[in-house]
């Protein structure tokens, strides 16, 4: 039998002659599954697929083709079984996130106000201004309610601690443009049809609000001078790999989708052109980075933005969310610094875990991951999707040798972490049930108060032994699953 | 709503009613293709319909010769014929794709599904080895995305314009039907002089009348023997008959009225206009007139009301 950690514990020996037993939140799914015939989830993921078909929840993938030349756009890979996480865990996880996002939030102010955590000394004031996530142009700029982050997905990752007991880690905070959620909502949607008995058998807490959450989220991010603020959602456009999510988010709250060619400035007010006319916009829920929202002050060959926004935008008319310049207390050269972050604004202990990191920028750190490559995931500090990563086990010598290469080039870009064993979870693949090692991205809001939906989107990684879970290298979903007590 | 927004709606409805009459057309001249005729009588059905869609040379260039093998695959499968059906339903998914959060899901999901079974029946020779339904199963998906659209979506602008962008894309591909008459005997409507031409006529006019679903309602209507004079009547001057001039322009007009802002704008008045002439028409002032001027004239006045359209709606504008 394969061990799947997420699912079996593994108890002394002498206890169980078994070694392992089901773990508690799992056996009502344990015992389903090993009642169904052996070809009903081959069945049931035929079905899925031809329904995401159907429905077009697709991404599209950039420079692809498919076999006739044409369309590129792919399924997400939908794994049938969920991942279960107790009610305990979960309750102690969201107390974690909101304490973490509200310290974000904090960090993110301060850098842009007084900077009293770099007079303090916690981070090197160097770190921040010689960071090309810090944005100039925000100094001084009030948002509303002082939040920047509307919305933040935070990797989460099970591990093994030194007990060897599982704790939650996380693994990175995601403040600019987090996606995924609507994969996570599609998710749940998709295993209600396919497996309603298992539903009624568990108590699963609801997570389809989620809409709800981020249209309240937003009309609270609003601009003081309106009480009836117009929301919309800013996508770069319908070959963007994640239109799906901004087509379907905006439809889902029932406001407009805007891209920049609809959206112009009037004296530092923003305006969509309607069938009747220009009208007025008061809070963007954009989809475009930050360099490319106003060609008169970022990227000036950018045609996704919208020229003024930013001047409408530092004289309060609009609301950004997430707020311009959030990538200064994501990026991965900040991570280490943000359980003192929630020391220093909150005066808490930190609940949630890091990674411990070396920053290779310190040259002990550096000395240490340069001897201990073949061990170590070493990350570009700017990186993301998975790309710009060495994990060292998983790697050849040649790999190792180019990446210490490029890392001694330019040691500020990179961080080096342990490589947690990352717990896993049964996974439906084409060799039949097997372990894949998982993370889980919940959606923090923070509007007039942080909340959430209980759970969050399940990524696997569908390569056999593999920690990677991105989805555009093979990463796969799954539903998550919160028990109810 | 957004202008954006009205006009990709407003393509979407026109690319899938495109798509719909390409196939009545094409089963039209499939269809007569089957009658004992000369080769050259059916040649030039095939050439006519080339010719009113406006793309004999763009068919040339590419095949040659007009045969009919060419002229369907042309029609019907060809994707550098921004007029083939599979042309026109991916145009019109990629339309609905762009404002997928404006749609039904409903609407979206027929829309995308067409799309995704399109090019499995074109891939798999389902097309080939039986045209006729193939050409029924476009109709019916165009009948189907209509009543899921009519069915389900709010009566608000998004729903007008579809519905705009329906009826003028009617109107233009009806005209271009009646036409094919001048086109496929090379003369007026008067020239069918010799007792086998009329005969040959009686088919001609009669798969027109099937093209457009019409022949019973013809006989239930004129309780007549096919007279061509009545034909033409029927497609361009009665208002209750489904696909006629007249009828689609009521509907242009009434949807029109439904999100103009201002009731004297130029897009109005040229609407009502030409609604009022069909209105107030009568078929043997037309033929006077000559049947294929008449209706190359309500071309341009279609294309022109399309372009005014466009330009009060659906172009951005500060």
């Amino acid at each position: 039998m394969q061990k799947f950690d997420e699912m079996y514990t593994r108890l002394p020996y002498e206890f169980f002659t078994g070694g392992e037993q089901v773990r508690e939140h799992y056996r009502l799914y344990d015992a389903w599954l090993a009642r169904q015939p052996g070809d009903m989830m081959a069945k049931r993921r035929e079905e899925a697929e031809m329904i995401f078909r159907r429905v077009g929840i697709t991404f599209a993938v950039y420079g692809d083709k498919d076999e006739d030349g044409a369309g590129t756009e792919r399924l997400i890979p939908f794994d049938l079984i969920p991942r279960i996480i107790p009610a305990a865990e979960w309750a102690s996880m969201e107390r974690g996130l909101v304490q973490r996002v509200t310290a974000l939030n904090r960090f993110i102010h301060d850098i842009y106000h007084d900077q009293e955590i770099l007079k303090a000394g916690i981070v090197p004031r160097e770190q921040i201004e010689n960071n090309a996530q810090f944005r100039p142009e925000m100094i001084g700029v009030d948002v509303p309610h002082g939040i920047y982050s509307q919305i933040s997905g935070i990797d989460i990752v099970r591990a093994p601690d030194a007990a060897g007991k599982g704790e939650y880690y996380v693994l990175e905070d995601n403040l600019r443009v987090p996606s995924g959620v609507s994969y996570m909502l599609e998710d749940r949607k998709m295993m209600m049809r396919l497996f309603p008995d298992l539903f009624s058998a568990h108590r699963v807490a609801p997570i389809a609000h989620y809409p709800d959450l981020l249209l309240e989220t937003l009309r609270a991010s609003s601009p003081a001078s309106t009480d009836e603020p117009t929301v919309v959602v800013l996508t770069p456009g319908m070959y963007n790999s994640a239109y799906f999510e901004h087509a379907f988010l905006a439809q889902q709250m029932g406001v407009e989708l805007v891209e920049g060619q609809d959206l112009f400035v009037r004296d530092n007010f923003v305006y969509m052109r309607t069938t009747r006319g220009p009208r007025r916009v008061d809070v963007i829920y954009r989809r475009v980075d930050d360099d490319f929202l106003d060609p008169t002050v970022f990227r000036p060959s950018s045609t996704l933005g919208c020229a003024g926004l930013i001047g409408a935008y530092r004289a309060g008319n609009v609301t950004i969310c997430n707020a311009v310049g959030t990538g200064i207390a994501d990026d991965k050269s900040i991570y280490p610094y943000v359980p003192k972050m929630i020391e220093f604004y909150l005066g808490e202990k930190p609940i949630l875990n890091n990674v411990p990191t070396y920053m290779c920028r310190n040259k002990d750190d550096l000395a240490y991951t340069l001897a201990n490559l073949k061990d170590l995931v070493v990350k570009e500090v700017h990186g993301a999707g998975g790309y710009g990563m060495l994990v060292g086990p998983a790697s050849t010598k040649a790999e190792i040798e180019d990446f210490r290469k490029a890392l001694l080039a330019n040691p500020e870009g990179y961080i080096a972490q342990p490589t947690l064993s990352l717990s896993s979870c049964p996974t439906f693949v084409e060799s039949g049930i097997a372990p894949r090692h998982i993370d889980l991205r919940p959606y923090v809001l923070s509007g007039k108060t942080v909340q959430m939906v209980a759970g969050g989107l399940t990524r696997v990684a569908l390569k056999d032994g593999s920690l990677v879970v991105n989805s555009s290298q093979g990463g796969g979903t799954k539903d998550t699953w919160i028990l109810e007590n | 709503m957004l202008s954006r927004t009205a006009d990709h709606l407003f393509w979407m409805s026109r690319y899938t009613e495109r798509a719909e009459n390409t196939a009545r057309m094409l089963d039209v001249n499939y269809q007569t293709s089957l009658l004992p005729q000369s080769e050259a009588v059916a040649q030039v059905g095939w050439q006519g319909l080339l010719s009113i869609s406006e793309l004999t040379s763009a068919f040339t260039e590419r095949y040659g010769a007009v045969a009919p093998r060419d002229v369907m695959d042309f029609m019907v499968k060809d994707e550098s014929n921004p007029s083939s059906i599979v042309s026109c339903l991916s145009a019109a998914r990629e339309n609905a794709r762009a404002v997928r959060g404006a749609l039904t899901t409903e609407v979206w999901e027929t829309q995308n599904q067409t799309w995704l079974e399109v090019k499995r029946r074109i891939k798999s020779g389902e097309f080939e080895a039986d045209p006729s339904q193939f050409f029924e199963w476009v109709k019916f998906r165009s009948h189907l995305s209509r009543g899921v659209t009519v069915g389900t979506m709010l009566m608000d602008e998004a729903l007008y314009f579809m519905r705009m962008g329906t009826f003028l894309e009617r109107a233009d591909n009806t005209a271009r039907l009646v036409d094919v008459k001048f086109h496929a005997v090379q003369s007026d409507f008067y020239g069918a002089a010799s007792e086998r031409d009329q005969e040959y006529d009686f088919y001609h006019w009669s798969a027109i009348l099937r093209s457009v679903s019409g022949f019973e309602v013809y006989r239930k209507v004129y309780r007549d023997v096919i007279r061509p004079e009545r034909v033409a009547e029927l497609l361009i001057l009665r208002p209750d008959m489904p696909r006629s001039l007249h009828a689609s322009l009521n509907e242009v007009v009434n949807n029109l009225a439904m999100v103009a802002s201002d009731p004297h704008s130029e897009t109005q008045r040229r609407a009502g206009k030409l609604r009022a002439e069909l209105n107030y028409g009568r078929i043997d002032e037309i033929l006077a007139t000559g049947l294929h001027a008449y209706l190359t004239q309500f071309l341009d006045r279609v294309n022109d009301l399309g372009a005014h359209i466009s330009r009060e709606f659906l172009v951005s504008s500060s």
